[in-house]
């Protein structure tokens, strides 16, 4: 075990004893690259973690290996007591009980709101037309746009398509929510109305794992930031450790860039 | 004894549009199935469906389409059938409809942005459904307009199917020549059938695409 995954899993940390996530020495190349490099990060249940770093470091690339949208080439990933790496069933069932949040929304541009909120839990938990929109008119009340339910997402600002996206995610009633910079494609004013969505989830107890550049956010909400930087783990810490007295020099000269 | 080439033999070539018509119709219903099937083998993530597909798909663009006719008429013959202009031309024009539809398929399916297949993945969604209800769906809509290009080649292609004897429009028009040795006006007659049944498929074709690149322009 290195430094890195004794911090991840510190005593006196919510959920511990059963995490939502565990990853153990996680590799993996792009050809020669090596995009995670012994990655460990076990993330408690309701624990609301922030992943930072420069880009190019691999913070998407991990979040992405917890839902299986990227393989790994070595090492554990337990999702919810499933063992992702035994493949098969348990990544059908992983994605059911994760949601993912992208940068680009990816909403489906030929469905409207309303269809882009029910398709899955049709289709993959096999419940009802009826169902599924109530259920998705809930969650669009819930991130505030339940109004937009028939228009399709072009006809949305960029922050409305997002808070679908998160809807649309929340629909299958997922235990943890993925979010790979959610407000980067946004503009400035559009920001602060997703930021606040993410608030509400994390209040309600969700497990959440956020990658973004938002330093407030994870000063406000984070449990715990992780730092990451050339496809390592180099700090996990509080919000107030991480900010007010970081440990490692690399983590100084980030927070000194982006200040 | 020289006919005159007269109403008769006019409504004589005109109905043989109809066959025409026919042959490009079965050859288009067989390409599409075939083309939809090498499509999803092109982009698919098992390496074999994948060589086949590219393999089939170099050997019809590759080869001239009165070749692939000669073939598949011999080559029925050989292995048993009986010869049969019909079902060679009809094989024959579907197997080189699958592998140019298939081809333009593939470059649909792959203009859908990858992000689109990551969020259905990410949603649970599996295979079939997110084909069929995410990505196809948008792939259709960028497809129609080549499509109908590519129809528009296929019914010129089908003339190629009066050298093995099938008799439609160009045959016809052989035939009717043999009679009355007007080449010119024969053969003008049977151009501008092929010319009114094309040019507004074209049309629409290129309605289509200024429809489809206005409705992209962002």
């Amino acid at each position: 075990m290195n430094m890195a995954s004794e911090i991840a899993s510190a005593p006196g940390l919510r959920g511990a004893s059963d995490p939502a996530v565990r990853m153990e020495d996680v590799n993996k190349w792009y050809g020669s690259f090596h995009a995670l490099k012994n990655v460990n990060l076990t993330v408690g249940r309701g624990e609301r973690i922030v992943i930072c770093g420069p880009s190019g470091s691999g913070k998407s690339t991990m979040i992405r290996c917890i839902n299986q949208l990227e393989t790994i080439h070595s090492g554990t990933i337990v999702v919810d007591g499933h063992d992702l790496t035994a493949g098969g069933k348990n990544v059908d069932l992983i994605r059911q009980e994760t949601g993912m949040v992208f940068q680009q929304f990816n909403l489906f541009p030929h469905m409207t709101v309303l269809e882009n909120c029910t398709l899955a839990p049709m289709k993959v938990r096999g419940i009802t037309k009826v169902e599924a929109e109530e259920t998705a008119m809930k969650f669009l009340r819930r991130v505030r746009i339940p109004e937009q339910a028939a228009k399709y997402p072009a006809q949305l600002s960029g922050g409305q398509q997002q808070r679908v996206a998160i809807a649309r995610a929340l629909c299958m009633n997922p235990k943890i929510m993925l979010f790979d910079e959610p407000t980067s494609a946004l503009d400035p004013e559009m920001v602060k109305e997703v930021l606040d969505t993410m608030v509400d989830l994390a209040n309600e107890g969700m497990t959440m794992l956020c990658v973004t550049h938002e330093m407030g956010f994870a000063r406000s909400v984070a449990d715990r930031v992780v730092f990451m930087d050339r496809g390592e783990i180099l700090e996990v810490a509080t919000p107030d450790t991480f900010f007010d007295a970081p440990q490692h020099e690399r983590t100084r000269f980030f927070l000194g860039q982006i200040s | 004894m020289i006919r005159v080439f007269g109403w008769n033999e006019f409504l004589i070539i005109v109905v043989a549009a109809q066959w025409t018509i026919a042959l490009s119709a079965i050859a288009f219903a067989g390409g599409s199935v075939g083309g939809l099937l090498m499509a999803l083998m092109r982009v698919s993530e098992v390496r074999a469906f994948r060589r086949f597909a590219t393999g089939f798909i170099r050997l019809f663009q590759g080869t001239p389409l009165l070749m692939q006719l000669f073939l598949v008429y011999f080559g029925m013959n050989i292995v048993g059938f009986a010869i049969n202009p019909w079902i060679a031309a009809a094989v024959a024009l579907a197997l080189h409809a699958s592998a140019f539809l298939g081809e333009i398929w593939r470059g649909c399916i792959e203009a859908v942005p990858k992000g689109q297949r990551e969020a259905a993945t990410a949603l649970g969604l599996r295979y079939y459904h997110s084909m069929r209800h995410v990505i196809l769906p948008q792939a259709i809509r960028i497809a129609v307009a080549p499509t109908v290009g590519f129809l528009v080649q296929l019914i010129k292609g089908t003339s190629l199917a009066s050298i093995i004897g099938f008799t439609e429009l160009t045959r016809q028009g052989q035939i009717i020549n043999n009679a009355t040795f007007s080449p010119f006006l024969v053969f003008g007659t049977v151009a501008a059938i092929y010319f009114l049944l094309c040019w507004p498929l074209s049309l629409v074709a290129r309605r289509m695409e200024t429809r489809f690149s206005r409705a992209t322009a962002r």
